[in-house]
């Protein structure tokens, strides 16, 4: 199956460096960008992605708020919440929202783990 | 600013997240020192002459400030500074030590504490820094100084210099402290950053960066 993953940054560097690691592990896998939450939302009510990684300090609303308006938006959306901040409250606030934290900058292994885990529970949220 | 290096947008974009990167690491380190959490705002950096870094600083802030700044040396050389008004500076230093210590021990600890905060997080900027631009640079220890805008960019080499500015707010839990970082560099390291953040587009995106201006 080929999924949609929405890649949500303010920075557009950042948005490029997480596209050429994704590109490298599913090159066959449709690739969407957002600078922002209100441009992520819209995408997301576009183009339905399965699978979204947001940036957590963006200009407007941070990422995990954004994380668990996807979610409620589509419930079986895998959301992964990307920061150099690993503080224990931002962690706790990801895993609130429904989503996993991913360090940044995003190594293909971390990726490919998130990946294979979403990948895993779409399966079965489908059956 | 004629004689000046103007970065583009992408390399911009790229020394801002770099910046980025390197504070949100360091405020996860400060905010096991404090023991709270420390909520940053989303930088922003621009490339300004040292006259309008000044006006900058008079512009947002107290006339009297305080700043911790470390030089760096290698390919490129300068200084970085944590700048932020004096009167919060006693609010940090009570989230560093705790409230039940006496003014006077305070007041004794203040200096320490000070050059600790720019410690972390000056230096988990500059390394993530060098790391990504895959430089080694050399790091003097911390140096407080109490004074005006003024007093902040003086620096030992030549004229030209040219201040990167990067705003950034940290706040720790209930106490407003907020704070500036800034860079001085000459402008041969300005020419040097250029070349790095270009090398550094390239790995990061598989693009080079002149192909990703053109976008």
């Amino acid at each position: 199956m080929t999924y949609t993953v929405l890649i949500v940054d303010d920075s557009k560097l950042a948005r490029m460096s997480v596209a050429k690691v994704l590109s490298t592990l599913h090159p066959d896998w449709k690739r969407i960008e957002a600078a922002n939450a209100t441009e992520a939302l819209q995408q997301a009510r576009d183009l339905s992605p399965q699978i979204v990684l947001v940036d957590f300090n963006m200009p407007g609303q941070d990422g995990v708020t954004l994380a668990a308006e996807l979610r409620a938006l589509d419930p079986g959306v895998s959301v992964a919440v990307v920061s150099a901040n690993r503080q224990v409250e931002v962690i706790k606030r990801t895993q609130a929202a429904g989503a996993t934290f991913l360090p940044k900058p995003v190594t293909e292994s971390a990726l490919a783990d998130f990946l294979s885990s979403a990948m895993a529970r779409q399966k079965a949220d489908s059956r | 600013m004629s004689d000046s290096v103007t970065l583009t947008e992408l390399q911009l974009d790229a020394l801002t997240e770099l910046v980025n990167l390197g504070v949100s690491s360091a405020a996860t380190n400060l905010s096991e020192l404090v023991r709270e959490e420390v909520v940053l705002s989303v930088p922003k950096a621009v490339v300004v002459t040292r006259e309008q870094a000044i006006a900058n600083l008079r512009e947002h802030d107290a006339k009297r400030l305080v700043g911790i700044h470390q030089d760096f040396e290698g390919d490129i050389r300068g200084r970085a500074l944590l700048i932020f008004p004096e009167a919060r500076s006693m609010e940090l230093i009570r989230a560093l030590v705790g409230v039940e210590l006496s003014l006077d021990d305070i007041i004794e600890l203040e200096q320490e504490a000070l050059a600790e905060t720019g410690n972390v997080l000056l230096n988990g900027c500059l390394s993530t820094m060098a790391n990504s631009l895959q430089r080694n640079l050399k790091i003097s220890l911390p140096e407080v100084i109490h004074g005006e805008g003024s007093d902040f960019f003086r620096h030992h080499s030549a004229a030209h210099e040219t201040v990167l500015f990067i705003y950034i707010n940290f706040l720790v839990k209930q106490r407003d402290i907020q704070g500036f970082l800034a860079m001085i560099l000459d402008l041969p390291s300005l020419v040097m950053l250029q070349k790095l953040l270009d090398a550094y587009i390239e790995r990061s995106t598989g693009q080079s960066a002149a192909a990703n201006d053109v976008e």
